[in-house]
């Protein structure tokens, strides 16, 4: 009688633990949309990507330590069914990209605009669209990581951690990342100007 | 210790990113920060990437579909 009892106080507190789970997961699914949109190649793919994340996510609940960046724990998963997607197999025969040197873009952009103007509205030259299609050039392994830092705010220990590489892989790949996509946004400005 | 680069902007131009990701040393900071006063030229082009790194953020920003959402609500498994 008195196992009986505690069994349903054990099951109860359980019950409790998970909905509370599942409403922080949820709550942070905003969050976990915006990196995943541009983890993922097209919309419907970062839609079918979330949805997968939360369906093995609130399966395995268990598994996640309470306290812990749940953020994180969430985009672990997310970049794990990525990867297993089938995504890899997705990338070109280990082509090296293209970078430019840092101050590349700016030239362009000032260049091509007579020189001596606004850094911000050097900048606004740049549409949105310019700017989406070349994250989305930019190879896999370097997006994950500009993704995951420059627009999911995520530190690079966590970036590390999410994507089961060293934090100076995490760096370098930044950096490279960085200045690859500073090249496809200069080149399609220059597409656009001709 | 800091030695003096044959080319200083191409020297800063290398320094820009750890820069502005608040990962130089103290000495390499200062340096930087020496030579930015001094060069307009390389001062424009670290705003640039600042200002670049913002839009970036707020441009690629897609909020999430309504009926994601409640998919996502409706994954909750029920209690029992």
């Amino acid at each position: 009688m008195a196992e009986t009892s505690s069994d349903a106080t054990r099951i109860a507190a359980e019950a409790r633990d998970r909905v509370r789970f599942e409403e922080e997961a949820l709550g942070l699914a905003d969050q976990v949309y915006r990196v995943a949109r541009h983890l993922a190649s097209s919309r419907e793919e970062a839609d079918d990507l979330v949805q997968e994340t939360y369906a093995r996510a609130f399966r395995s609940w268990r598994s996640y330590t309470p306290g812990t960046n749940l953020r994180a724990w969430l985009l672990r998963i997310l970049t794990n069914l990525n990867i297993d997607r089938g995504r890899r197999s997705q990338r070109a025969p280990q082509t090296t990209a293209l970078e430019a040197n840092d101050y590349y873009l700016y030239d362009k952009l000032a260049e091509s605009d007579g020189g001596a103007s606004d850094e911000d509205r050097v900048v606004e030259r740049l549409s949105q669209d310019d700017i989406v299609n070349a994250l989305s050039a930019v190879p896999h392994d370097f997006r994950d990581v500009i993704v995951l830092v420059d627009i999911g705010d995520f530190s690079y220990q966590d970036a590390a951690n999410i994507l089961d590489i060293p934090i100076g892989t995490v760096m370098s790949r930044l950096h490279r990342g960085r200045r690859i996509l500073k090249r496809e946004l200069a080149e399609s400005v220059l597409e656009d100007a001709s | 210790m800091t030695q003096a680069h044959e080319d200083p902007c191409a020297h800063c131009e290398e320094m820009m990113q750890p820069y502005l990701d608040h990962t130089l040393t103290e000495a390499e900071r200062l340096e930087a920060e020496h030579h930015l006063d001094e060069c307009e030229w390389c001062r424009r082009r670290y705003r640039f990437e600042e200002s670049l790194r913002v839009y970036v953020r707020q441009v690629v920003a897609e909020p999430m579909p309504d009926e994601l959402k409640a998919k996502l609500a409706a994954l909750r498994i029920p209690l029992n």
